[in-house]
């Protein structure tokens, strides 16, 4: 009996090796598709960064690239994931989306359980919905201001605390540097469009002169008050004075263009125009460095909007035994440090801040903690499924506000209106 | 056997006629099966599935879950307890008005302007000049392009500060500021304008050459020997000849400016100034939880086509079944 124990013992034993090995040989076979939207130079450094994943498993990525507005992301995801597409297995997604795509992704929570402890607890928070784990962290994003240094030691100046001396020191500087014949040149460059930037934008002015965060994470509406009112109607002073009248209508690649190009004293963005600025083709090359985002009064604190990538698997994905290694592999240790070298994109795992070879390569990252402490997440835990819309309301009111349709304490008493229908009994 | 034959024969030569009659029915029918089918799975089944949609409170996260709410999507109202009534739904919603009063707008000033161009174009092309063929070909350029691609184009040729259009304005003492042509309410539904009458214009002018090209060479020369002059010719001879193609022309393009999209979702894809009716629609469809209300606004873009279309037609005295006027 005992011997027949041990014989069947060895023989299931050698079936699930051979399992293993058949289905090993089987996923050799895998093409995966995975889409992301591009900003910057992203195709190349993904190639680069998953080369070694096809390597040691023998599938191979196919890249999806998508339009750089999370917007347009976001809709077609959003048609795909509905139609059930089987040809995307991995989606690359944007902080703001778990609790709107949940229930189409897999839930990540116990392929990951190893990996989770190491990253940034509110940024795993973000991913968990209703105790399940849609995205797996890939980065962060935090946005900085980026200041020309050697214009501002040119012109005698610090780098500015408040967004009243951003107002002042840009302003002078624009009219020395105009005045010695850069007709172009301009104060401040940021993200004015009326898109999901813009709200991100406006959120950082408004949390930093201590005017809430639109909805607070109990899920009352506080956007209506005159802190935020006062914040926004000093960004609209700025608008064809210290900022193009196009930044209407940027989003962040014009606002780098301006930039980049050396037209610009302050431009506000996310990590990944470090790089980009310092790199050879870079008319702002050397000449630049980044401090936290001004805040609101002299003794308030700063504010940026939390960004981030992830990467979810689709429920509807043929391969997601392959689909699954690949996004853990992706916001492992490697990758993240990989990425971080690369793109000077914000690791989630919380000891690459302390990594000297990315210290060494990109300075700037160990530094961006302090940004990233200040961080404000956008209220897309509270509104739920109804977060698009909500952000969307909130971007035309600070649009019309700029445009100088109606003043700011107008339009957020309607916006206030707008957002209680909205809510309705409950978000 | 052969007495039946015999007796049957008369009736046999009338059914095979009519089984000829019949045939070549059938044989119509078989023909034009294929495209019926097309039709019906490309054009009627998803109409039908939307209007469908726009009475439920179907969500894009379920599109088969959804429950049958009537006429909610479109008017609502419920007495408050204080005894005010409120209103809710696509007819009550202002974005939805101002959409609509967008896309009219929009129809009728690039569809004018348009349908003058062409004409102009249209009668240029219509004289004879050596390399007409070339001329003719490349007219059509600016029309074979993607709408995507050329509004992505536009779009930077558009930029405020790296824009090739404020540059050359600048240049040329235009203009004393750069214009930030998409960014300002004033200026987005300009440049939107713009760029389509840059599209399509070649299309109009087509259309309408086309129509330039049937009417006889002979009336001119008999307004010719008359000492007619060249204005009134136009006025009286060419401009009531053309008249009927120039009606279809101008309803294909109205039929296309009513459900414009692509431009304005390249080009100002938010501003408020711009936003079509079929840019509201997909926005509540797709981006906002609300796929339901969405389906009932492009009910009722169809509906509003249908209307233009029925009233033009009526108008007009519009013939479109090509039998004769």
């Amino acid at each position: 009996m005992k011997a027949h124990l041990t014989n069947h013992a060895i023989r299931s034993a050698v079936f699930a090796a051979l399992a293993t090995v058949s289905f090993g040989a089987m996923a050799a076979a895998a093409e995966l598709h995975y889409v992301l939207g591009t900003v910057g130079n992203d195709v190349e450094n993904f190639r680069k960064l998953v080369k070694p994943w096809e390597a040691t498993t023998g599938n191979t990525v196919k890249l999806v690239p998508m339009p750089a507005s999370t917007s347009d992301q976001f809709g077609q995801y959003r048609l795909w994931l509905a139609a059930g597409n089987k040809d995307i297995d991995l989606y690359q997604t944007d902080v703001i989306w778990a609790p709107q795509l949940a229930e189409q992704l897999v839930d990540l929570s116990e392929a990951a359980i190893d990996l989770v402890p190491q990253h940034l607890p509110a940024v795993i928070q973000s991913q968990t919905v209703n105790g399940k784990l849609v995205a797996l962290p890939l980065f962060t994003d935090a946005p900085a201001l980026y200041y020309r240094k050697d214009l501002l030691d040119k012109h005698g100046v610090a780098v500015p605390k408040t967004w009243e001396e951003l107002t002042q020191t840009a302003r002078k500087i624009q009219d020395a540097e105009r005045a010695d014949g850069k007709k172009d040149f301009w104060g401040f460059v940021w993200q004015g469009n009326a898109y999901e930037g813009l709200t991100c934008n406006a959120l950082e002015w408004v949390k930093s002169f201590g005017g809430g965060q639109i909805v607070e994470p109990d899920g009352t509406i506080s956007v209506n008050n005159e802190k935020a009112a006062a914040a926004l109607d000093l960004a609209k002073s700025w608008i064809g004075t210290i900022s193009p009248e196009g930044v209407l209508a940027y989003q962040e690649e014009e606002a780098r263009g301006v930039w980049q190009t050396g037209n610009a004293v302050f431009m506000r963005n996310w990590p990944y125009a470090y790089s980009l600025g310092n790199s050879a083709d870079s008319a702002v090359e050397g000449r630049f460095d980044v401090a936290p985002l001004p805040s609101g009064s002299e003794n308030g604190s700063s504010a940026a909007t939390l960004g981030g990538w992830n990467v979810g698997v689709s429920k509807y994905s043929e391969h997601r035994e392959e689909a699954i290694s690949l996004a853990l592999f992706l916001a492992g240790p490697e990758v993240q440090k990989q990425r971080a070298i690369l793109a000077s994109s914000l690791p989630t795992i919380i000891s690459l801040y302390d990594d000297p070879d990315i210290a060494a390569a990109q300075p700037i990252i160990p530094r961006w903690k302090e940004v990233l402490l200040n961080a404000v997440p956008r209220p897309s835990a509270s509104a739920k499924v109804k977060y698009n819309e909500l952000s969307s309301k909130f971007w035309s009111a600070v649009h019309e506000t700029l445009s100088g349709n109606g003043s700011a304490a107008e339009n957020l008493e309607v916006l206030e209106l707008d957002l209680e229908d909205l809510k309705g009994g409950d978000w | 056997m052969t007495n039946a034959i015999t007796t049957t024969a008369r009736p046999a030569i009338e059914r095979r006629q009519l089984n000829l009659q019949q045939q070549r029915v059938r044989a119509a029918f078989w023909f034009l099966a294929p495209m019926l089918v097309m039709l019906f799975l490309v054009a009627a089944w998803p109409l039908f599935r939307s209007i469908y949609f726009s009475f439920t409170n179907v969500t894009l996260n379920n599109l088969y879950a959804g429950e049958w709410i009537g006429f909610d999507n479109y008017l609502s109202w419920r007495t408050l307890s204080s005894g005010r009534t409120i209103w809710r739904g696509t007819l009550v919603d202002p974005a939805w008005w101002n959409a609509v009063w967008n896309t009219v707008r929009f129809s009728l000033v690039s569809v004018t302007i348009e349908t003058i161009l062409g004409l102009l174009v249209a009668l240029v092309l219509n004289a004879e000049f050596k390399g007409r063929g070339l001329v003719r070909a490349a007219i059509l350029i600016p029309w074979a392009i993607p709408t995507i691609v050329s509004a992505k184009m536009w779009s930077w040729m558009l930029n405020d500060q790296f824009g090739i259009i404020n540059d050359m304005l600048l240049n040329l003492g235009l203009i004393d500021h750069k214009i930030a042509w998409t960014a300002s309410v004033e200026t987005a539904m300009v440049a939107v304008l713009i760029v389509d009458i840059w599209k399509t214009t070649p299309f109009m002018a087509l259309l309408c050459l086309a129509g330039l090209q049937m009417i006889p060479r002979d009336i001119y020369e008999a307004a010719k020997v008359d000492g007619v002059h060249p204005l009134r010719v136009f006025f009286n001879v060419t401009l009531p000849l053309v008249r009927p193609a120039l009606m279809v022309a101008v309803i294909f393009r109205m039929l296309d400016a009513l459900r414009i999209f692509d431009l304005i979702y390249v080009l100002t894809p938010n501003s408020k100034a711009t936003k079509t009716m079929s840019i509201i629609s997909r926005e509540n469809l797709i981006e906002f939880d609300k796929f339901a209300y969405g389906s009932a606004q492009s009910t009722l873009l169809f509906a509003i086509i249908a209307v233009f279309v029925a009233a033009y037609m009526w108008l007009g005295k519009l013939d479109l079944s090509g039998e004769g006027r």
